[in-house]
């Protein structure tokens, strides 16, 4: 039969966004101690209470131990061999994006982000971060009519230190874990948001992380806060350059929901997940957090992680306030090496709080594919509500899906759905589509977004072209 | 149209099809008949081109070309068209959009242009008639939660939007109650056409009670042993497969 489709053939993947811009790059020196602290902070020209609290962070770390209880394999990192600050050189701090470096303007644009005021997206406002620090962020000045915040972190510190201070840390505290407590210490941008009560933000917010400096980690840090009746939809998105060794990306993400308050944050993650024998790509260690404070409130996470050698990452939700919702949705897929350990967590402290889990991780070439979730009832959380469902879909036999969802339940009065499947992408199903006339790769492609739907209608619209596109592209070569 | 040529075939290296020969000329109907295990689905597979399905030996020309050197996508753009005995789910893919994609893949192929939305739906509700289909099934994910019933009538729904040249039916009529029957076999019916041909692989006679065929072929052990009118599947249906000579005595099971 000639050109069989055979799915246990894969190839490479296409990474379009592997290219390095070349730019001047001030650095700290290599490794990590207080002096290096001490320097980061005085380059952001921060408070006193900002160094101390990075300091107290990094005392803290060192007496900690790397996790290990994650479902991936990696070589031991030295955390004295990284760039813990890289930057490009600026004469002055830019005033308007005009003054931004042309060549920096013109990687955003490569990425499909441009930042010039002419040609900005309509509707979304970006936050371009770069190494070690936001370059610029557009549509700021519209923004704050409405007395909308958005910022960069390290602006937020020295423009905004009261909200900084209040917040920061009250979601993912520096004691957290090794890699909140790393970021706590070394952090150097990063996005923050405010909206302030009874305030819809009329657009789209997102920032774009970008990594391009070598064996340079990057560490960056957003809060967002949306005060009483407020209502922010937040995106993320993130590429780097293909490199043959691995790079560390440890952020934290914290948000605060008061009374009434709604925030839902996507992300679409394609840090470059290394080549197809499993050489170079990101390490995503990441750690994001809500927390629903007041009444009513509600955080909903979106993700679609393609990217990385290695993802690390449970967005979750503190269900504080009475009737709060979280919700979670999710899918990660991965290909050739690529691990992913990922899922959530739900903790239900309020009454009649409700949270949704919807998971679905697709494994192709040598892939492997954890969820890992926790559903968590207190005691006071009367009427409580949860529903998972964690689907895995696996293309070839080579890769893996695993699934550990936890279920601690302290309330008599909660009510727990937990549905899980695995299935394989079936040679009858591509042949099925083939004998209508559809090629091999737009039908794993269809099947593909078809298992994803779910999630994908949660994303914005731009987004959710995107991320059907992203999928695409990284399945690419997945059948021979 | 079609013609086959002493066709071998095998499956996990155990050889099913023995060398088949056949003919199908444009605007006929031909009834392939025959027990479990005699190789019916697999030659209807083998013309489909599915993965798995070894053809050894023989020829097989569709229009004059060497069907066997195209891929399963190519030969359905070509014309052909398989109506599956099990037909596929595909979670979250609606039949709107499957089948959406389906055509257009083959009016590229045609260099006709791409029909948009708006004209596919119109399409795909005027040929929902022909299998009495709701218009809801639409939406539904392709085959999802579907009865054995509707999964059939939707197979005859697709090949009415794609109106291939040449139809093949395998076991079409399996799991059909006596009023779905009816209905997929009017809309088989319907689309009866002087330049198309269709190949009914059947296993009982029940079903060319309501589509009549031109030619009736008894498929056993992998060989066509038995061809004629209509009237050989009512003789078949009265005498059962062991009356046609090299039948009984040779049949050997064969895993499926």
């Amino acid at each position: 039969m000639a050109n069989a489709p055979n799915i246990e053939e894969l190839a490479g993947r296409e990474y379009k966004y592997g290219f390095v811009t070349r730019i001047e790059t001030e650095t700290v020196p290599k490794g990590l101690n207080e002096e290096i602290i001490r320097m980061i902070s005085a380059k952001k020209e921060e408070p006193e209470f900002m160094l101390e609290w990075r300091l107290q962070a990094y005392r803290h770390w060192i007496t900690m131990k790397e996790p290990t209880w994650a479902n991936v394999h990696y070589p031991p990192i030295d955390y004295q061999d990284i760039y813990y600050y890289a930057a490009p050189k600026l004469k002055s701090r830019p005033k308007s994006i005009d003054e931004v470096d042309p060549e920096l303007l013109e990687t955003y644009e490569k990425l499909g982000i441009p930042l010039r005021e002419r040609e900005l997206l309509a509707g979304v406002a970006v936050d371009a971060v770069f190494d070690s620090i936001s370059v610029a962020t557009t549509f700021k000045e519209k923004l704050a009519e409405l007395g909308i915040i958005f910022c960069s972190f390290s602006e937020a510190v020295r423009e905004h230190p009261d909200l900084v201070r209040r917040y920061l840390g009250s979601v993912v505290p520096y004691t957290d874990n090794f890699f909140a407590a790393l970021n706590s210490a070394v952090f150097s941008d990063g996005s923050f948001c405010y909206i302030p009560r009874g305030v819809r933000c009329p657009m789209e917010l997102s920032t774009y992380f970008r990594i391009n400096a070598a064996q340079t980690g990057q560490f960056e840090r957003t809060l967002i806060i949306a005060d009483e009746g407020a209502y922010v939809s937040y995106l993320e998105g993130c590429t780097a350059p293909v490199r043959d060794e691995n790079q560390l990306h440890a952020a934290v993400v914290e948000l605060v929901a008061l009374d009434n308050a709604t925030i839902k944050y996507s992300t679409v993650q394609n840090w470059y997940p290394g080549d197809k024998e499993g050489r170079g790509g990101i390490y995503n260690f990441v750690t994001k957090r809500g927390k629903c404070l007041g009444v009513n409130s509600r955080i909903s996470w979106t993700q679609v992680e393609t990217g990385s050698a290695i993802t690390w990452k449970y967005p979750s939700c503190i269900l504080l306030g009475d009737n709060s919702t979280g919700e979670f949705y999710s899918v990660a897929l991965t290909n050739n090496y690529q691990q992913a350990d990922t899922g959530t967590k739900m903790i239900h402290i309020g009454r009649n709080t409700r949270s949704t889990i919807v998971s679905k991780g697709i494994s192709a070439g040598h892939g492997q594919n954890t969820y890992r979730g926790l559903v968590k009832i207190m005691k006071g959380a009367q009427n409580a509500r949860n529903f998972s469902r964690c689907d895995s879909l696996l293309i070839g036999d080579k890769c893996g899906a695993h699934t550990f969802p936890y279920i601690e339940v302290r309330n008599r009065t909660a009510q727990m759905e937990h549905e899980a499947s695995t299935s394989k992408i079936g040679e009858e199903q591509i042949f099925y589509c083939q004998q209508r006339g559809i090629d091999a790769e737009a039908a794993v492609s269809m099947i593909v977004n078809g298992f994803c739907k779910e999630v994908f209608k949660e994303l914005p619209m731009e987004f959710a072209v995107e991320a059907q596109k992203l999928l695409g592209v990284s399945l690419e070569g997945s059948v021979g | 149209m079609l013609k086959i040529k002493d066709l071998h075939a095998e499956v996990e290296g155990v050889e099913i099809l023995h060398g088949i020969d056949l003919e199908v000329n444009a605007g006929e109907v031909h009834a392939i008949m025959g027990p479990n295990g005699s190789g019916k689905s697999t030659l209807a597979k083998v013309l489909a081109g599915r993965e798995g399905y070894r053809v050894t030996a023989g020829a097989v020309l569709f229009e004059g070309r060497n069907l066997l050197d195209m891929p399963p996508e190519e030969r359905a753009r070509e014309g052909i068209f398989l109506g599956f005995q099990y037909p596929v789910e595909i979670p979250g893919v609606s039949n709107m959009y499957f089948l959406k994609t389906a055509l257009n893949a083959i009016r590229r192929h045609r260099g006709l242009d791409e029909l948009d939305a708006i004209d596919f739906l119109a399409l795909a509700r005027q040929k929902m008639k022909l299998v009495e289909m709701d218009e809801n099934l639409l939406n539904r994910a392709v085959n999802e939660g579907f009865s054995g019933g509707e999964k059939k009538r939707s197979e005859i729904f697709q090949m009415a939007v794609l109106e291939p040249k040449l139809a093949i039916l395998d076991e079409t009529d399996s799991g059909l109650d006596i009023d779905a029957l009816k209905i997929v076999a009017q809309g088989v019916n319907a689309m009866r056409r002087p330049d198309r041909a269709m190949i009914l692989v059947t296993h009982y006679q029940r079903l060319l009670n309501y589509i009549v065929p031109d030619v009736v072929h008894v498929l056993l052990d992998g060989r066509i042993v038995k061809s004629g009118g209509k009237e050989l599947a009512l003789e078949l249906e009265e005498k059962g497969y062991g009356w046609v000579p090299n039948g009984a005595e040779k049949r050997q099971p064969v895993a499926r």
